[in-house]
C-alpha cells in the first residue's frame, strides 16, 4: 500500500536501555492526542507501539521507529538491529517468550508482546533476517469502516 | 461562565512573574503573560503544587473565611481525617472535634466514620466487579481529573463509589433538619480541607450530582484558632478518647492507609504527582491489570501534604500510622455495624448515579488534516528552538511555547533566543539612521588611550 503521509516522526530507540523503555511511546500517544484522534485509537496506536519498543529494548542494539499520518491512517514502522527472529509464526503466540530470567524478572518478556502488537494493528507485518534485524509494519486505520 | 470551576486563582496584585509556579505545574497549565501568572483553565487540575510554590502568596486557593458560618442558624464542621494528623500525637480525634465546636461550631462530625463505612463499600464493589482492571480510587478529586483530562481512555477505572464527605453532609442535613426542626438550607456543613482541589467536589462536582456540603474551610485557616483550644488528653481519657477511632477511616488521610486493616489485599499506592503519572502510563499500556486498586494522591505521603496543612508531611503521615499500629494492638475498630453497610451497599446508597465523563485536552484543530499541518508547524517551531526551557516567554517549556505559537497564543519572538537576530536587524537599521543624518559618536576621533607599559623593576 502506497499512501501519501503528511506527517512523519522519526524516533531512535536503543537496546538495553530499560530506564528509558516506553518514552517513545508515550511521545507517540502525545503527538497523536494533539492531533484530536479517538481515545481509543490513540490507546491501541500508543500500546503497539509500545510493545514494538519494548521489543527493540529488550532484544535489539538500536532500533529506528518513524510514525507516519495522513488523515485515514496511522502508520508505525520499525527497523531494528539485532538478532531477528528465528521463527516468526511461533513468535506470533501469546505466551511465546525467548527472553532470559533476568528481562523477566523485571516484568517483562511474558510472551505477550507480538501478539498484543497484533490485538490493536489493523495491520500488522513483520519481517526478520537471523543475525541482522526485524522490521515492523504496523497498520490503523482512522476512519471507522477500516479500509481506506 | 467558564466551563471547569476552579478553586486555584491568582492575585495578579501578588504575582511579580518568578516562573516558579511555571516550573511545577504538572500539567503545563500556567503561562507568564505581561509578567503575571495566568492559569489555563482547560489544563488545571488544581493540584495545587503552585500554591505551594508560590514565593509570594499570590497563588490562592479559594475557600470560604470561618465568617460564613454566621450565614447560618446551625453550623456542622466535617474535618477531613488529616486534619487530626496536625496535632501532637497526645491529642486524639474527639479532642480536636470538641475544639471546633469551642471555636465557633455548633457540632463537629468524624468523618473518618464514614470513610470507614466507604472502604467497607469499596470492598464490596470490588468484590462483585468484573470489567477492566485495575480500578483507580476516585478519593483524590486531583487524580481524577488526572485520568479526564490526561488519560481519557480510563475514565471507566475510576471507582463510581460517592465520596464520604458528600455521603456524610447529606446525612447530617437530614437528620440535624429533623432533630432541630430547621430546614435543611438553615444548616451549614463545612468541610475541612487540607487541599484547595476538595473545593471543586463541593462546587463542581466531577459529576452533577447534588452536594450537601455548603462550603470548605482551610486547615491552615483553622489551625491557630484551633491550636488555642486545645485540651490534652489525661490518662484517664485516653484510652476512651482511643476507643472512638474507626480504623478504617482514619487511614484515608495517608496514602496506604485506606485499604491497611481491610480485606483488600492488592492494592498499589501511589502518591506525588510524577509517580503517579508513570503508574497511568502503566496501566494505559494494558499493564498492572493483575492489581485490583489503585489508591492515588497527588501530595506525596496522602492528603496529609495538601497544600493547606500545616503540620510537616512526614510527620503527620506517622502521626496516622502510629496510631493505625496502636489500634490494631489494642484490636479496637469503633466503625459502624458491618452487615449494616452491607444492607446499605445493597441498597445502592454508596453508588454515584453518573459516570465520569472525559474532559480531554482540545486538538491542534478540529479538522485533522489541518490539525496534522498544525502538528508539523509545531515541530518545525521546536527544531529552531533552544530547549533549554527557561521560560521567558513565558511557557514552561520550548514544546508548550512551540504549541502555543502554533495556536496564535504567543508570538515567536517572544523567545528571548531570537533576540540577538532582531537586535542585529536593529541595530543595522539604527546605524543606516545614524549614517544618514550624519551623526558622529561621541567618541569618534578621540585617539585611543596608549597602553600604559610597565617597568621591570
Amino acid at each position: 500500500m502506497t499512501s501519501r503521509y503528511d506527517l512523519s516522526h522519526v524516533f531512535e530507540i536503543k537496546g538495553r536501555n530499560f530506564s528509558k523503555a516506553g518514552s517513545v511511546s508515550i511521545d507517540i500517544k502525545e503527538i497523536l492526542r494533539e492531533l484530536g484522534i479517538d481515545p481509543v485509537i490513540v490507546r491501541r496506536a500508543a500500546i503497539a507501539a509500545y510493545e514494538a519498543e519494548i521489543n527493540v529494548v529488550m532484544y535489539a542494539d538500536k532500533g529506528e521507529m518513524v510514525l507516519r499520518l495522513n488523515p485515514k491512517v496511522i502508520r508505525i514502522t520499525l527497523e531494528d538491529e539485532g538478532p531477528g527472529i528465528e521463527d516468526i509464526e511461533m513468535a506470533m503466540q501469546e505466551g511465546y517468550s525467548t527472553a532470559t530470567d533476568e528481562i523477566r524478572e523485571m516484568g517483562f518478556g511474558a510472551g505477550m508482546g507480538l501478539p498484543n502488537i497484533k490485538k490493536n494493528a489493523d495491520v500488522f507485518e513483520l519481517k526478520s533476517t537471523v543475525g541482522k534485524g526485524t522490521s515492523y509494519n504496523i497498520v490503523i486505520y482512522l476512519n471507522p469502516t477500516g479500509k481506506t | 461562565m467558564s466551563r471547569y470551576f476552579h478553586s486555584v486563582s491568582v492575585d495578579a496584585d501578588k504575582c511579580d512573574g518568578r516562573m516558579r509556579c511555571l516550573r511545577v505545574c504538572p500539567t503545563q497549565a500556567i503561562r507568564i503573560r505581561n509578567g503575571k501568572a495566568v492559569i489555563l483553565e482547560e489544563k488545571c487540575i488544581d493540584c495545587g503544587e503552585c500554591i505551594t510554590a508560590c514565593p509570594n502568596e499570590a497563588i490562592m486557593a479559594l475557600t470560604d473565611p470561618i465568617g460564613e458560618l454566621n450565614r447560618f442558624k446551625y453550623t456542622v464542621a466535617i474535618p477531613s481525617p488529616a486534619l487530626y494528623a496536625q496535632f501532637g500525637r497526645s491529642i486524639l480525634p474527639d479532642k480536636i472535634l470538641a475544639g471546633l465546636k469551642k471555636i465557633g461550631f455548633d457540632d463537629a462530625y468524624d468523618l473518618a466514620i464514614t470513610c470507614g463505612d466507604t472502604s467497607l463499600a469499596i470492598e464490596h464493589f470490588l468484590d462483585e466487579y468484573s470489567g477492566p482492571k485495575p480500578l483507580i480510587s476516585n478519593s483524590c478529586p486531583s487524580v481524577v481529573s488526572l485520568v479526564q483530562v490526561k488519560y481519557p481512555q480510563l475514565v471507566d477505572h475510576i471507582i463510581p463509589i460517592k465520596l464520604p464527605k458528600r455521603l456524610a453532609a447529606k446525612e447530617i442535613k437530614e437528620r440535624k433538619s429533623k432533630e432541630l426542626g430547621l430546614k435543611p438550607d438553615e444548616i451549614g456543613t463545612f468541610y475541612i480541607t487540607p487541599c484547595p482541589v476538595k473545593m471543586i467536589a463541593i462546587k463542581q462536582p466531577p459529576s452533577e450530582e447534588e452536594c450537601y456540603l455548603d462550603g470548605a474551610i482551610s486547615i491552615a485557616d483553622i489551625y491557630g484558632p484551633l491550636l488555642s483550644v486545645l485540651e490534652s488528653e489525661d490518662k484517664g481519657s485516653y484510652r476512651k478518647s482511643l476507643e472512638s477511632i474507626c480504623i478504617l477511616g482514619i487511614g484515608w488521610a495517608v496514602a496506604g492507609g485506606m485499604h491497611r486493616t481491610q480485606g483488600l489485599k492488592n492494592v498499589l499506592d501511589v502518591s506525588g504527582i510524577a509517580d503517579i503519572i508513570t503508574t497511568f502510563n502503566d496501566i494505559e499500556r494494558g499493564k498492572l491489570q493483575n492489581i485490583d486498586l489503585v489508591v492515588a494522591y497527588t501530595c506525596p505521603q496522602g492528603c496529609v501534604g495538601g497544600s493547606l496543612t500545616v503540620e510537616n508531611r512526614y510527620i503527620s503521615y506517622n502521626k496516622i500510622l502510629r496510631l493505625l499500629e496502636t489500634l490494631e494492638q489494642e484490636n479496637i475498630e469503633a466503625c459502624r455495624d458491618k452487615r449494616d453497610i452491607r444492607e446499605r451497599y445493597r441498597q445502592k446508597y454508596f453508588h454515584m448515579q453518573q459516570k465520569y465523563e472525559p474532559r480531554p485536552i482540545q486538538a491542534l484543530d478540529e479538522d485533522l488534516g489541518k490539525a496534522i499541518k498544525k502538528r508539523q508547524k509545531k515541530q518545525r517551531i521546536y527544531d529552531s528552538l533552544p530547549k533549554v526551557d527557561c521560560g521567558i516567554c513565558g511557557a514552561p517549556t520550548c514544546l508548550t511555547f512551540a504549541e502555543d505559537v502554533v495556536k496564535g497564543d504567543a508570538q515567536l519572538s517572544n523567545c528571548i533566543f531570537n533576540v540577538p537576530s532582531r537586535f542585529k536587524e536593529l541595530t543595522g537599521e539604527l546605524s543606516r539612521l545614524m549614517d544618514a543624518f550624519g551623526y558622529m559618536g561621541e567618541d569618534k576621533g578621540r585617539k585611543p588611550r596608549k597602553e600604559k607599559r610597565r617597568k621591570k623593576s
